[in-house]
């Protein structure tokens, strides 16, 4: 049998897209149209699909007539600041948990990363919304990872340690960076409160299928470059609003290349751009990270498992709504400059002249940005100083992250009147680090080593900027005021956060001895 | 939840891209455990001055813009965090509508389950819809759900898209659980099947 279809090849998008940046991938492809070509094909061609779709269709329970789809929800992620009021809401309706064994909960956001702090909680509100998630937990039979627990730690971080999520589940959690699970090939998306409480209830989602979007990386990756400049270079192509509507599929040799860290660093910033979630199909790494821990399935198991997370990889000739390609080659350590994470650039760049970007909505929003972060047009980004240095967040808190700051820190010193601090993303990466004497090395060179959480990756527990700090961090949003009111907050990567605090300024690693 | 009704209101005008919701509800009013009291704290830190009196210069301190129901905003509104509190806060200072080009995508399902309707309109509309309420501030304009339409005082009449599932349910102010509830059996069905397909996920496996 027959069918008619339209093919749009990868390459046609490229030459739309060119190097441009993809603001809207829709208009786009509309303006393409007339480059598609009607083939005929073999109608098994016409059922290939990408890995979301394989995703969807596995956790459809039920699509009425003209109404949202409903999606199973494998495993329900929780912190304490965006579920005490889906808890009341069950409460009040006097509906129970459904799948409570479906639920990881750890304590993050608010918690202290002084130890005297943290027996102390200086703060009461945050105080009581920590007492609030424990009493919750203990109430509805959920596994909690509490403030005290050897486990404890950044959700995204402590989740990946312990095997709780797999390929091919749908995973969600009231927080946005949720995305970061799609480094194992699970689509994993940020939701609201009320939808917290909804898959509490119901163990589904509401959901309209997203449009796919692939965003191809090939070639190698210079061995100043990190998974962090992969993702702000493709953040930077494509804009924060860029992947709206779609879900992204990360491919191409230089993801392949990356360790399972880093692949998560890569999907936990989809969000930035604006996308749903960001997906790596599962390959040998994959199995290889998941195999022996808690929550990864037992040995009986294990062969149909691995055989079933090896066929959700998108079929070969599936189709795209957009695609995006980045040669690795060309992506230099970013640094961002303004208060969006599209407005980044590579670190020897000159930053922008408002007047000279064409966008009328751009160029006012850069204007705004170098106002706030206390930077001007044509200055070089290596000649602009940082106060605090901050490395940690579900971002880059992960061992590998520290070990890049050792090695960069091993034998130097923090620059006067510069504050540096070393936040591990859980008790297990802080041990880890200890053990390897990561911790020894970073204190030596004059780096403060705490307890892990979210800490100034978004200030609530007591971490903060004060107004016109600037701070090289290796965190995800670098928004007015996200790190403190008024402080100034430039992302990169672990290691040019590091090269930083030892010379007080930005360095171009590349050139840096 | 409150049915969504038609009606006519005065419409502020914030014309900045890109108004992230740590603008909307900055972390420091993340700590509290109700759904309540927000309001107060919308957009606090543009909001207020060092002092705690409204900064004159802010948008929404406009004399002319007291009691809207209606904002009208630059590209991209509400990027950034999945904070409900961001919606819960502009629902508790009163807004029920949000007229923009473009709306990040948790912020844009957070509006729909507190009553609040996005609306995308394209760059031309949005612009001469700024454009009236600039030359006009304080004007009242229509929403109506039902017809899908906009109206303002000078002849403006634009149509626009909803899903209409979520119409329905904002009309009627329907409970989201309540409604996926209904098909409960066919939640119990599907987890039979995938525990049978894929039987390590559960904890007796």
């Amino acid at each position: 049998m027959i069918v008619r279809l339209f093919v749009r090849p990868p390459l046609i998008w490229q030459k739309c897209f060119g190097k441009s940046e993809l603001a809207n991938a829709n208009k786009s492809k509309h303006a393409c149209k007339h480059q598609e070509s009607t083939v005929e094909v073999p109608v098994k061609e016409a059922m290939k699909k990408t890995m979301y779709q394989k995703i969807w269709d596995a956790h459809l329970v039920h699509q009425p007539e003209g109404s949202a789809a409903l999606l199973y929800v494998d495993r329900h992620l929780m912190h304490e600041v965006t579920s005490p009021q889906a808890f009341e809401g069950l409460r009040i309706a006097n509906r129970p948990v459904r799948n409570s064994h479906s639920i990881l909960a750890t304590m993050d956001h608010c918690v202290p990363t002084k130890v005297e702090e943290r027996a102390t909680l200086p703060d009461p509100i945050g105080k009581k919304q920590i007492e609030v998630m424990a009493q919750n937990c203990a109430d509805n039979d959920i596994n909690l990872y509490d403030m005290n627990s050897a486990n404890n730690g950044v959700i995204h971080i402590v989740v990946p340690e312990h095997g709780f999520v797999h390929p091919g589940m749908v995973v969600c959690c009231g927080d946005s960076h949720t995305a970061t699970h799609g480094a194992f090939g699970a689509l994993a998306f940020g939701i609201g409160t009320s939808e917290v409480e909804h898959i509490m209830a119901t163990q589904t989602i509401q959901q309209k299928q997203s449009k796919t979007m692939l965003v191809k990386v090939d070639g190698e990756l210079s061995p100043f470059a990190t998974a962090k400049d992969i993702v702000l270079a493709i953040i930077g192509k494509i804009g924060t609003a860029g992947g709206t509507g779609y879900v992204i599929e990360f491919a191409g040799s230089a993801i392949e290349a990356l360790t399972m860290e880093g692949r998560m660093t890569v999907c936990n910033m989809a969000i930035e751009g604006g996308a749903r979630a960001g997906l790596i199909a599962p390959d040998q790494k994959t199995i290889d990270f998941l195999k022996g821990k808690e929550f990864a399935p037992s040995e009986e198991h294990w062969d149909q498992a691995v055989d079933y997370w090896l066929s959700l990889k998108s079929d070969d000739g599936a189709e795209y709504d957009a695609v995006v390609e980045l040669n690795a080659a060309d992506i230099a350590p970013q640094v961002t400059w303004g208060t969006s994470p599209e407005q980044v650039l590579p670190v020897d760049a000159v930053l922008p002249e408002p007047s000279q970007i064409n966008d009328l909505i751009k160029s006012q929003a850069a204007e705004s940005a170098l106002k706030y972060m206390g930077l001007k047009a044509g200055q070089k980004m290596t000649d602009v100083g940082v106060d605090v240095v901050f490395v940690g967040s579900c971002t880059n808190g992960r061992i590998e992250d520290f070990r890049a700051i050792a090695e960069v820190s091993k034998g130097k010193k923090v620059a006067d009147g510069v504050q540096a601090i070393a936040v591990p993303g859980s008790y297990p990466v802080k041990a880890q680090a200890e053990a390897e004497g990561i911790d020894k090395v970073l204190i030596e060179a004059g780096w403060e080593w705490r307890e892990p959480g979210c800490s100034m990756c978004l200030a609530m527990n007591g971490d903060y900027l004060q107004p016109e700090q600037r701070c090289a961090s290796t965190s995800n949003r670098n928004f007015e005021g996200r790190q403190g009111k008024g402080g100034r907050t430039h992302l990169v990567s672990p290691a040019m956060a590091a090269a930083a605090a030892i010379e007080g300024k930005f360095v171009d690693l590349r050139s840096w001895k | 939840m409150e049915a969504y009704k038609k009606h006519s209101s005065v419409a502020a005008v914030m014309n900045r891209s890109n108004v992230d919701t740590d603008q909307i509800i900055p972390k420091q009013f993340l700590k509290k455990v109700e759904r309540s009291g927000f309001g107060v704290h919308l957009f606090h830190d543009w909001r207020y001055l060092e002092d705690g009196s409204d900064n004159p210069e802010f948008e929404l301190n406009r004399p002319e813009f007291k009691g809207a129901k209606i904002l009208v905003a630059g590209d991209n509104f509400g990027c950034g965090s999945s904070r409900e509190h961001a919606p819960w806060s502009i629902a508790d200072y009163g807004f029920n509508t949000i007229i923009s080009t473009s709306f990040a995508d948790i912020f844009f399902n957070n509006c729909f389950k507190n009553g609040i309707l996005p609306i995308k309109v394209d760059t031309d509309t949005l612009k001469a819809l700024m454009d009236e309420v600039e030359a006009n501030p304080g004007i009242e304009i229509t929403v109506d759900l039902a017809a899908q339409q906009i109206t303002t005082p000078g002849g403006q009449a634009i149509s626009f898209d909803v899903d209409p599932f979520r119409k329905d349910t904002l009309l009627k102010g329907l409970d989201d659980i309540g409604w996926t509830l209904q098909f409960e059996d066919k939640i119990s069905e599907y987890e039979v099947q995938h525990r049978q397909q894929l039987p390590w996920l559960w904890p007796s496996a």
